[in-house]
């Protein structure tokens, strides 16, 4: 990505983006379906997805998160 | 698995016992593995690490028994509770980010910014208006804690969990402060010329 692109990208927001809090709240939940569908988590949670496009801390969280539930087994 | 969990967590005091330390052990798993896996942001390593690690998973431990009457069952009960441990660890490595920093969080250093965006140095012509345009809207636009907070994530890269560590804040609340932020800039950015208009994102 370009510089343009990165900070076009950067200061894109979306109206819909719920927050970290909003975000976090339901990590959990959005984790267990990305694991198994993203489509369908982006789907039914577009706001917690709008969040963690925007929100590095927070996607970092979802990665850390996905990770565990891989190496857990669960 | 979801229901045994909750089941000994809630039950006799030997059952208690016996699931809390069950517990800890897999949410020190978890935080070690975190830790690892997160090793390119931060400089903790050896014993502190394994001590962080301990710390993280503690206090998820202790956050899960606080709050066991919030889980809903909407997932996994390992998931919810892994959940804490990266929220711990965030912390964690936020707070500890001041340890060995060598940059004050008002180094205001423009100069960087460019490279940190990608900029091609090359073709300066090109981008040298728009970010003194950028500068100008961030001088004018944002207020003075939004101006700070730009500068500290921004243009010194500050991570945000460090920066929610030094000002006694949350995530949450840097998230929102920079968001306004954003669409300051960028609505003076589009007045300006320099952007085109409406071009954010909608989910």
């Amino acid at each position: 990505m370009n510089g343009r692109a990165a900070l076009e990208r950067f200061l894109a927001t979306d109206p819909y983006d719920t927050g970290c809090d909003e975000a976090i709240e339901i990590l959990h939940v959005y984790a267990e379906l990305v694991a198994t569908d993203p489509a369908e988590a982006e789907r039914l949670h577009p706001g917690v997805a709008a969040h963690l496009h925007a929100c590095g801390p927070c996607a970092e969280d979802l990665t850390g998160l996905l990770a565990a539930i891989s190496e857990s087994g669960a | 698995m979801t229901d045994e969990w909750v089941a000994a967590l809630r039950g006799t005091a030997a059952e208690r016992a016996e699931a809390t330390a069950r517990l800890y052990d897999l949410l020190l798993r978890i935080a070690r593995s975190e830790l690892h896996r997160r090793s390119g942001q931060h400089r903790i390593t050896g014993p502190e690490q394994d001590d962080l690690a301990h710390q993280a998973a503690g206090d998820a431990l202790l956050a899960i028994t606080a709050k066991l009457d919030q889980f809903r069952g909407e997932s996994r009960f390992t998931t919810w509770a892994f959940k804490f441990v990266m929220l711990e660890v965030s912390t964690k490595i936020g707070r500890h980010f001041w340890r060995t920093a060598t940059v004050r969080l008002d180094a205001e250093d423009w100069e960087r910014l460019p490279d940190r965006l990608g900029f091609d140095p090359d073709q300066q012509s090109e981008w040298h208006d728009l970010l003194a345009a950028l500068r100008k809207a961030v001088d004018e636009e944002l207020t003075e804690h939004q101006r700070r907070l730009f500068v500290a994530i921004v243009l010194d890269g500050t991570p945000a969990d460090a920066v929610a560590a030094k000002f006694t804040t949350n995530r949450n609340a840097i998230y929102k402060a920079l968001f306004d932020a954003r669409r300051k800039i960028r609505a003076n950015l589009v007045a300006n010329g320099y952007l085109d208009h409406d071009t954010s994102r909608r989910a």
